[in-house]
């Protein structure tokens, strides 16, 4: 009798954990297969302004629009900026449905960038093809999606943190367990299917600034969906393989030289001369962007200052207005003038996020993920370099196929031992008064992140660093939480630490280096495909251990030939008399 | 272990005269990712009662009589 009154429980059929971009997608697309099933979008925050489009896009950066580039060829660049270590078929799954979704988007009324034809303007950006589409008009992406899950009728539960997966008999998915932010209040939610939208692991590494909340991603993403999915027994790939962004020092917000570079502008050294060929996002641009930065030539910069009058206003545009608009006021503070000077950049804390590099849930080409009826989309999701469209169509493809799902399926029955234990774990942090606060916590844990984690890797550094969370996870008990908020937060450390174990441990099996800067083992310093062309796979085995293992490379369907493959390790320039 | 307390300044400015918290607005409240804003019931405005901003400015955006600013935490700017 007692349990009824420590929580509230209610069923649903299809659960869509995290409201950002693959969240609302996924649930709109449930409803539209199938309108007659229960859908529930279950948020940290508000819908309305959550994840890492808060404040919308400046453009798409994987665009496959038929005339500018074919699936086949996005494919073959993606496998080729991954060093070969993709999933083919999930990339693809992305690459055919591209297309459509752009315009699903643009029916909705999202507005893309078009020439005086009203074709979009493609830009090029990659190493080898044309997939980048402008959104200078892109900051109500949200307010458009909102207006979607309203007409689909979608059940949106706002102020949620998701802590823990439930799982059945027979470790199928059942419901999610949650926290109210607000009221402390635990609800369990019980699903035939459950979609994990949680976005990254953002609050990773601590960034250079030393503000915890300063970071890249969007820091709501404190990667729960990688420590739920992990717990919940899923398989997660690639973790190794972190995700570290060019960005301007102390904002911590993206320079976007690729947003800038179709107009003119690229990355510099401190003399002002390019020292690579392309500004497009991977490792192997990563590393030679750490060279040049610890380099004589440092720091590094964005270069726009050569460029005309209507050009820079027309980037400030784009830049202060769309995804990070208080980049103008960062400036304007320090007196950056794009016209007067280069901005000084600098490299990301690291984070897990397969969005930009290929760190997730380890999910199929219908977003599911080794656990029956638990999807992950989005960043969380190990589809390498899939950004926001990519997010939108893992978002779709899981909806669809849990809505189908749910059909063959019935709500399984829950077992009372996992809401007990996680009851007891959410309340601890607020039955005693002293301890260690969140704050202090987190802190500690990232400094150690930074110290250990960070490459260029280190063996017995990051030995060490398993030692320090090791006797982090021992002074868990000790979390205080004042107040709700204080319990989100706390909650939060949990997911970190999980993050920052998972990524250690990924690091450590994988003894090569791979990906540039990404996984770049000081001591393993080559690429070993004799043993490494395969997955890195991590997940809790029977014993509740965290164990590490390979997977094999499905083959390819689209081969590629000798001279494409090296493309992405000749990004630096080499007649560049500053090199 | 007591606690101490740790005094910092918060970028998020909630301009009182303009705020209409008061009224029953909690739009700022409502549209921060991190959660960070509340109302002082007594005074009838909101303001930044953790420091975990973001400066993403959905919450400066939002507001109906632009009373909210957005600044870089100091230790960005």
């Amino acid at each position: 009798m007692t349990q009824q009154a420590k929580y509230a429980s209610f069923e649903t059929d299809i659960l869509v954990i995290g409201g950002g971009t693959a969240g609302p997608m996924a649930a709109i697309k449930a409803k539209e297969k199938n309108p007659n099933l229960d859908v529930v979008l279950f948020e940290k925050a508000n819908v309305k302004r959550s994840g890492a489009i808060s404040m919308g896009m400046d453009g798409l950066n994987n665009a496959i629009v038929p005339g500018h580039a074919t699936p086949e060829q996005y494919v073959k660049e993606i496998t080729i900026a991954n060093d070969g270590i993709v999933n083919q078929r999930t990339v693809m799954a992305y690459a055919q449905n591209s297309f459509d979704m752009i315009q699903n988007l643009d029916n909705w009324g999202v507005k893309f960038e078009k020439d005086e034809t009203g074709d979009y303007n493609m830009k090029k950006v990659h190493h080898l093809g044309t997939y980048v589409l402008p959104m200078p008009e892109g900051h109500h992406v949200k307010k458009i999606l909102y207006r979607q899950l309203k007409r689909k009728r979608v059940n949106i539960i706002n102020r949620y943190v998701s802590t823990r997966l439930l799982t059945g008999a027979s470790g199928e998915i059942a419901g999610v367990i949650g926290v109210n932010s607000r009221t402390g209040e635990m609800v369990v939610i019980r699903a035939k299917a459950v979609i994990l939208a949680t976005g990254a692991a953002g609050r990773l590494g601590l960034p250079a600034s030393g503000y915890l909340f300063g970071t890249y991603e969007n820091p709501t993403n404190a990667g729960d969906g990688y420590s739920m999915a992990y717990h919940a027994g899923a398989e997660l790939s690639g973790i190794e393989c972190y995700q570290i962004n060019p960005l301007i020092k102390d904002y911590n917000g993206p320079a976007c030289a690729y947003v800038t570079g179709p107009m003119g502008g690229y990355t510099a050294n401190s003399k002002g001369d390019r020292f690579i060929e392309c500004d497009y996002w991977s490792g192997q641009m990563m590393l030679e962007f750490y060279r040049e930065l610890e380099s004589g030539n440092g720091p590094v910069f964005l270069k726009l200052d050569h460029l005309a009058e209507e050009t820079i206003s027309d980037i400030e545009h784009i830049l202060h207005s769309n995804e990070r608009p208080s980049r103008g006021r960062f400036h304007e503070r320090r007196g950056n003038n794009y016209r007067e000077r280069m901005v000084e950049m600098h490299i990301s804390e690291i984070g897990l996020c397969s969005g930009h590099s290929a760190s997730g849930v380890w999910v199929d080409e219908h977003a599911r993920t080794t656990v029956p009826g638990l999807y992950a989309a989005g960043d969380l999701a190990c589809v390498p370099h899939n950004y926001m469209l990519g997010a939108f169509v893992y978002g779709k493809l899981a909806g669809e196929d849990a809505a189908d799902y749910c059909l063959d399926n019935d709500l399984p029955a829950v077992d009372q031992q996992q809401i007990d234990d996680e009851y007891a774990r959410i309340m601890a942090p607020t039955q005693h008064s002293d301890g260690i606060t969140p704050y202090q916590m987190e802190y500690k844990l990232r400094r150690m992140v930074n110290d250990y984690l960070q490459p260029p890797k280190v063996t017995t550094k990051m030995e060490i660093g398993l030692q320090r969370f090791a006797e982090l996870r021992e002074d868990m008990k000790y979390l205080s939480a004042a107040d709700p908020h204080d319990l989100m937060r706390a909650m939060e450390v949990y997911a970190i630490l999980d993050c920052a174990e998972m990524a250690a441990r990924a690091s450590l099996y994988r003894t090569e280096s791979r990906w540039g800067l990404y996984h770049y083992r000081v001591d393993y310093p080559e690429t070993d495909n004799d043993k490494w062309f395969a997955h890195a796979q991590l997940k809790k085995d029977e014993n509740g251990e965290m164990v590490c293992f390979k997977r094999d490379i499905e083959p390819y369907i689209v081969e590629l030939n000798d001279t494409e493959k090296d493309a992405y390790n000749k990004l630096r320039i080499t007649s560049n008399q500053g090199a | 272990m007591p606690f101490a307390n740790y005094k910092t300044s918060v970028p998020v400015i909630v301009d009182a005269d303009k705020c209409i918290a008061n009224k029953g607005c909690r739009v700022c409240v409502e549209v921060c990712p991190l959660d960070v804003l509340v109302i002082d019931e007594e005074k009838g405005t909101a303001y930044m009662k953790y420091d975990e901003c973001w400066y993403c400015t959905p919450c400066e955006a939002d507001c109906p009589t632009n009373a909210v600013t957005v600044n870089i935490p100091y230790l960005l700017r």
